[in-house]
């Protein structure tokens, strides 16, 4: 059975000019174990996913318009407060992208780690302490012990992600989320945070939905990978076969944009126009005015997402036959 | 910690003698003969002589401001020609009814501003915020001393609940003083309560946008936890500036309000000096009122620093 179970999920933000829709239709599944990274330009509706599925969007003005959220069996989004803040921690958790702004400046990162298992788990302090040092060392702070008493302000940008790490994951969560938890980091940084959530992973056997626009990102870590663009899922697939036979031209282009190392070429590829505004989207299939495969066809309905090879979904009118060109 | 506190009061020597220059200055700036001026236009040529003789002012200026700082270290600050006592014993006979009174104003303050502030912020654009702050602009915007007045027809005048001034030491009758002290505090307190609320609404605000808000919610911290814990914390470090400057009025403002409520305090004994053209006592009271103004100012910079670990660490 699936850990983590999305159907059709529709968030809604009131705004001045109207209801927007900031992500729709959205389904997936996640397994226990398994990561699932999610791709897709700023404004995609990659994170308004992961926040609704957290429950951490300030209600009004968000609002799930439709669709369901069951993890574990439990159905999340007619999920009281109070039992959603029991879930968050031991349940679901997650990272952000700025471990620099992330943490509270005027708490010892020790206290901000106590205070998490505190919220969950009834310990004395003497158990408290030593659990939090304990994942202290799992994420690779050196001397934990005595870092225990330090201020966020005295680590650097890779240590307090690492100890964004320790918070979330101190209390076993099911499911990690991590949005973009490498973005705002040094490239060495980087790949030693994404190996230590991998290292993790395996240690404490949880499912992690991993954010990002990065596709080196995604081919380093997920299993399977969910394209999004402009509020829908476009693409579905496992990670190889993704990479290997895009279906998407979106897709397609996002992987084109990866520059490869020994490629001859004079310019950066880059696919051409801008994501539109959630407030004037396009009828039909929202890439086509960036499209270089659009048809007259192709602004007439929204695509479905279908199933065109085994564990592939797409939502392309042309993608077979783009495929087989 | 210790060192911070060392090197602040250290910093606070120069401060303290620019305003004692100053305060010494202040009889010499007197248009015309200080001497004459003081005594007033009845006075006979003989009393302008001895007043003259009594403030030294027939020394020369260097030796007067040798005395000046002489007396000064030795906490002497000359004798009030109104009481005709020392002016430090006056002002230490008056201090505590002004300490005790801007403290209860104080409390007034927090209890009303921080709460109607938060609660304000947390209910954001519904009728509550909008009735805390609409309260708030009333206290911002009325005198402090009309609103003493329009306590005191009601409260004193027509329900009689509370008499018209007076006072009475805490010490000898804290029931008495609570009912002397109470219209008051409530006066000083209601302006500063108004911007105290103000200042804590925008300040929650901004801090409930903050990053580590959405990392308290994501660890699943209660509610309360979330903003009583990560967010007062922090907005409390704008707020201790805020609160400084509140002490600091509490202190200076309280002239209007002791003359209505005819309180024995610093605010009256000031008044009296510098309508009686008492000199010493005007320049004694100005060196201790700053003097307390700095402490109050010292002691803002420590809440920094017991707040914000960065402060603590910058030394």
């Amino acid at each position: 059975m699936s850990l983590l179970e999305v159907r059709n999920l529709t968030t809604a933000f009131q705004t001045a000019r109207g209801e927007i829709t900031a992500m729709e239709d959205v389904s997936f599944d996640l397994n226990p174990g398994e990561i699932l990274g999610i791709v897709g330009e700023s404004g995609s509706g990659k994170s308004v996913t992961a926040l609704t599925i957290m429950g951490l969007l300030p209600r009004p003005p968000a609002r799930i318009a439709s669709g369901s959220i069951r993890f574990g069996g439990q159905e999340l989004t007619t999920l009281s407060e109070g039992r959603m803040q029991k879930l968050r921690g031991p349940g679901i958790a997650m990272v952000f992208q700025e471990p620099m702004t992330s943490l509270n400046p005027v708490f010892t990162i020790g206290d901000q780690i106590v205070e998490t298992i505190r919220a969950h788990e009834n310990l004395s302090n003497r158990a408290l302490t030593a659990r939090a040092i304990e994942m202290l060392e799992k994420v690779g702070i050196p001397s934990a012990a005595t870092r225990m008493s330090d201020f966020p302000h005295q680590l650097s940008g890779g240590q307090r992600q690492r100890v964004m790490l320790a918070i979330a994951l101190v209390c076993r969560p099911k499911l990690l989320i991590a949005d973009e938890p490498t973005t705002a980091l040094d490239v060495t940084i980087q790949a030693q945070i994404l190996d230590l959530m991998m290292d993790l992973r395996d240690e404490f056997g949880m499912a992690i939905m991993i954010i990002t626009h990065n596709m080196g990102v995604i081919a380093e870590t997920a299993d399977r990978v969910m394209v999004m663009y402009a509020g829908r899922v476009v693409e579905e697939a496992p990670v190889m076969r993704l990479f290997d036979h895009p279906m998407h031209p979106y897709t397609r282009g996002l992987l084109e944009c990866v520059p490869a190392i020994g490629q001859d070429k004079e310019r950066l590829v880059a696919i051409p126009g801008t994501l539109p505004e959630p407030a004037n989207r396009p009828r039909g299939c929202r890439f086509a005015p960036r499209c270089a495969h659009a048809i007259a066809d192709c602004s007439a309905g929204l695509p479905p997402l279908e199933t065109l090879a085994p564990q592939h979904t797409a939502a392309c009118f042309r993608a077979i036959e783009l495929q087989s060109a | 910690m210790t060192t911070l506190i060392v090197r602040r009061l250290l910093s606070a020597l120069p401060i303290m003698l620019i305003v004692s220059l100053i305060t010494f200055a202040m009889i010499h700036l007197i248009p015309g003969d200080p001497a004459v001026a003081i005594a007033g236009l009845s006075a006979t040529r003989e009393q302008v002589e001895n007043i003259r003789r009594d403030l030294g002012l027939d020394q020369p200026l260097m030796s007067q401001l040798w005395h000046w700082y002489a007396n000064l270290l030795q906490g002497d600050l000359g004798r009030s020609l109104l009481l005709g006592q020392p002016v430090v014993k006056a002002t230490m006979d008056r201090l505590p009814v002004t300490l005790a009174l801007s403290a209860y104003a104080l409390i007034l303050t927090l209890a009303i501003g921080l709460t109607s502030g938060i609660v304000a912020a947390l209910r954001q654009n519904t009728w509550i915020d909008q009735a805390a702050m609409v309260f708030a602009m009333i206290g911002i915007s009325l005198p402090n001393f009309y609103l003493g007045l329009l306590m005191i027809i009601l409260f004193a005048v027509e329900l009689r609940w509370l008499p018209t001034g007076g006072y009475i030491p805490l010490m000898q009758d804290p029931i008495g003083w609570l009912a002397t002290s109470t219209m008051p505090a409530f006066s000083l307190a209601l302006l500063l309560a108004g911007l105290l609320a103000r200042i804590t609404r925008s300040t929650m605000l901004e801090v409930l946008r903050q990053d580590y808000i959405r990392t308290a919610r994501a660890k699943g911290l209660p509610n309360r936890q979330v903003v009583m814990k990560h967010a007062l914390a922090n907005a409390m470090i704008p707020i201790v500036t805020v609160v400084g400057i509140i002490v600091s009025l509490l202190i200076s403002g309280s002239v209007v309000t002791e003359t209505l409520f005819s309180i024995p305090g610093i605010g009256q004994l000031l008044t009296q000096a510098v309508l009686n053209r008492d000199y010493p006592m005007v320049q004694g009271g100005l060196l201790i009122t700053t003097g307390l103004l700095v402490l109050v100012n010292i002691g803002v910079d420590v809440c920094y620093a017991l707040l914000d670990p960065r402060v603590r660490y910058d030394g």
